[in-house]
């Protein structure tokens, strides 16, 4: 399984990347839109864990063109705020529970995965 | 309880919390009395006045009607008196000059003109000659009055000087009253002779008690010195004194207004009838001629009365009603603002809290991270995985970051809630969500708190963020109420007709009676001056209304306060149900 992780801020994806890789998760890392899309265009990934607010782009636009560029990518939406608009438009892009608010759970973001990867592989 | 207190409407004991510029606007009872008293004022006054005027103008229009009718019956009958006088003395007259005085002393021919007397006029009792030295000459008639010497008598010397004589009436020697007319004759010769006449007054009764005069009136003569000449209703017999004054003498037909001996009053007309004593009286009695006007009068008051109590009972309805309405709406816009303030205050809370929480959360996921990823390192390492003391400084660390971020999920899902939602909640968790709001206050103040949920307690269609504001003021307010050490319980039990009933009894120091009934005013605080908005309760309340529920409050002074929050299973005016 690989991951892309997607959050403004630096130190918590680093070090969110390095615990999924120390979980034998493959995990790679951007702290701007832009350069995520650099990375989607050179590799694939099964999940996208991304911060509904990222500057510039947004969580929401960030998550449609890495679907144009990856149709089968899934996501997860990380925040910090939680507000109702952002629950509302975030549930309808996403899976059921597929939301989740920081600080987050490492062990509940891997079963999230999980979950999400076991889904596209039965029904492809 | 009174009557007043029966039927007195809301607004009359109603002070208003918000004092300020505006507050006499709200003053319902002085609107109210405004309005009844200037209603009232033109109203009534101009229906007095009107009745009053109506009422002088037909009292006069009656007496005076009264007056006239008087007036005129007495000049009539005077006329009628002095006529039927005049007529036999002109009688008398023409047998004087129509007979020389030996002629007259014939007795066969006095007999002969007594008898034409009596047949054409009527009334004549008996015929006198007199000569001029007075004696009695000649008489016919039913006495033996020959050769009587009237030389000394004061009709004679009337007679002598003015010619003729009318007699007062007098009882005679069959105790019949009768009066004497005299005529003088004066000879060519310069010698003069007179003839004289008793009449009785039978004719005379008969013209003043006519029925036209009779009836409502009592029609009399009097002599000048009062005494009755023919027979009276009111007065007496012929020849008693009057109980009324005798008038003072008028040449015309006079009004005047007399009290009896018994103190009535009455309208008195008359009249002196020229050349006799007499003097024509018609008595009414006023209280009986002012009958019809006591009626009219009757109907007028009555009219009044009447006009008067429905004018009072409709100004008195409808402005009770209006200020009542005016009330209400006043009422309903101080909710309404209060409402709106309470949830520009939430919001603005809401946002600060949201913004906070925010904030804290992406340091908090960081710190999270890095703590995370120190204890994966030492736990990979076997020299550090044993290291208990090191394990047990991360999990704290971590722990504490787990508490951290509880706090802002709670806060930041308790200020999430705007507009009502409907999802199946259940009673227990929501008020143990909010309990542990308040969990700190509760430890600090050592309150004992108490919460039972019975087992048949369903899940309820409600909205989660008004519940937990709803339990919040509610148990916030038995707080504020409670001495440190105090006990709280909270009990949920279903009600019948599909309600749940959710209970906070505090052991506080309660609500005063008076205040009972306004702690879902509007701004109504007790804790003026202590922080208290006065927003908890009205707001709490308009919220349960909005749920559909209903909330109650039982108090007593020193003992305590029981708020019962009463909610719909399925809320009825979303009209959707629980499954």
């Amino acid at each position: 399984m690989k991951i892309l992780l997607v959050d403004d801020e630096y130190e918590l994806v680093s070090t969110l990347a390095e615990r999924l890789s120390l979980r034998g998760i493959q995990a790679d890392w951007a702290i701007s839109g832009e350069e995520a899309m650099r990375l989607a265009e050179k590799n694939t990934y099964d999940v996208a864990v991304l911060d509904v607010k990222i500057p510039r782009l947004g969580g929401l636009e960030l998550k449609r063109r890495l679907q144009s560029e990856q149709a089968v990518l899934k996501f997860i939406f990380m925040t910090g705020h939680g507000s109702e608009e952002d629950f509302r438009s975030c549930s309808a892009e996403t899976a059921d529970g597929c939301y989740l608010v920081k600080p987050v759970n490492i062990e509940e973001l891997i079963q999230k995965m999980n979950e999400l990867v076991k889904v596209s592989e039965v029904s492809p | 309880m009174s009557v007043f207190e029966r039927v007195k409407p809301k607004f009359w004991d109603h002070v208003d919390a918000a004092s300020g510029p505006f507050a006499y606007l709200s003053n319902f009872r002085r609107m109210w009395q405004l309005a009844v008293l200037l209603s009232v004022g033109v109203a009534v006054v101009p229906l007095v006045t009107i009745t009053a005027i109506d009422y002088q103008v037909t009292q006069k229009s009656i007496e005076s009607e009264i007056a006239l009718r008087t007036s005129r019956l007495v000049s009539n009958t005077r006329r009628a008196v002095s006529f039927f006088l005049e007529e036999r003395r002109l009688a008398l007259d023409f047998i004087v000059k129509d007979n020389s005085f030996e002629s007259l002393n014939d007795p066969e021919r006095l007999q002969a003109i007594l008898k034409n007397l009596k047949t054409s006029f009527g009334g004549f009792t008996d015929l006198g000659v007199i000569d001029p030295l007075g004696y009695q000459r000649n008489y016919a008639g039913p006495y033996k009055l020959e050769g009587v010497d009237y030389s000394t008598q004061a009709w004679y010397r009337e007679v002598l000087e003015r010619g003729v004589h009318i007699s007062d009436v007098f009882s005679g020697f069959r105790q019949v009253p009768h009066l004497i007319i005299a005529v003088k004759h004066e000879t060519g010769s310069g010698a003069h002779f007179m003839l004289r006449a008793t009449l009785d007054t039978e004719r005379f009764n008969h013209l003043i008690s006519h029925p036209e005069v009779a009836g409502v009136a009592d029609a009399f003569l009097i002599n000048r010195e009062g005494k009755l000449q023919t027979p009276s209703l009111s007065q007496g017999k012929v020849l008693d004194p009057i109980a009324l004054p005798v008038p003072s003498f008028s040449a015309n037909t006079e009004l005047i207004e007399t009290k009896d001996v018994q103190g009535q009053l009455h309208a008195v007309g008359y009249a002196y009838i020229e050349d006799s004593p007499f003097i024509l009286m018609i008595v009414k009695n006023k209280k009986e001629l002012l009958k019809p006007w006591y009626k009219t009068r009757l109907q007028l008051m009555g009219f009044l009365a009447a006009s008067i109590t429905i004018i009072l009972v409709v100004i008195l309805g409808v402005a009770t009603y209006l200020v009542n309405k005016i009330y209400l709406a006043d009422q309903k816009r101080l909710t309404t603002l209060h409402q709106v303030e309470y949830s520009n205050k939430m919001a603005t809370i809401g946002r600060l809290a949201a913004g906070v929480a925010h904030e804290i959360n992406n340091p908090l996921a960081v710190i999270n991270e890095k703590a995370g990823l120190i204890k994966d390192l030492f736990t990979m390492r076997e020299e550090y995985a044993r290291d208990e003391k090191l394990l047990n400084t991360i999990n704290g660390v971590l722990s504490s970051v787990e508490r951290c971020a509880k706090i802002t999920r709670r806060l930041l899902s308790f200020m999430r809630n705007s507009g009502v939602t409907s999802e199946r909640i259940h009673l227990g968790e929501t008020i143990q969500e909010v309990l542990n709001f308040l969990s700190k206050e509760a430890e600090y103040r050592s309150f004992q708190i108490s919460v039972h949920v019975d087992e048949d307690v369903p899940k309820i269609a409600s909205d989660r963020g008004r519940l937990q504001e709803i339990f919040l003021n509610v148990i916030n307010n038995s707080f504020a109420a409670m001495q440190d050490g105090g006990h709280l319980e909270v009990t949920a039990k279903r009600d019948k007709n599909d309600l749940v009933s959710v209970t906070v009894k505090d052991d506080g120091c309660g609500i005063p009676k008076a205040d009972l009934e306004r702690v879902f005013e509007p701004f109504f605080s007790t804790k003026s001056g202590k922080g208290g908005t006065g927003l908890g309760l009205s707001i709490t309340s308009g919220l349960v209304q909005e749920l559909g529920g209903e909330i109650r409050v039982a108090s007593e002074v020193g003992k305590g306060t029981i708020f019962t929050v009463v909610l719909p299973i399925n809320n009825e005016k979303k009209g959707e149900t629980v499954p």
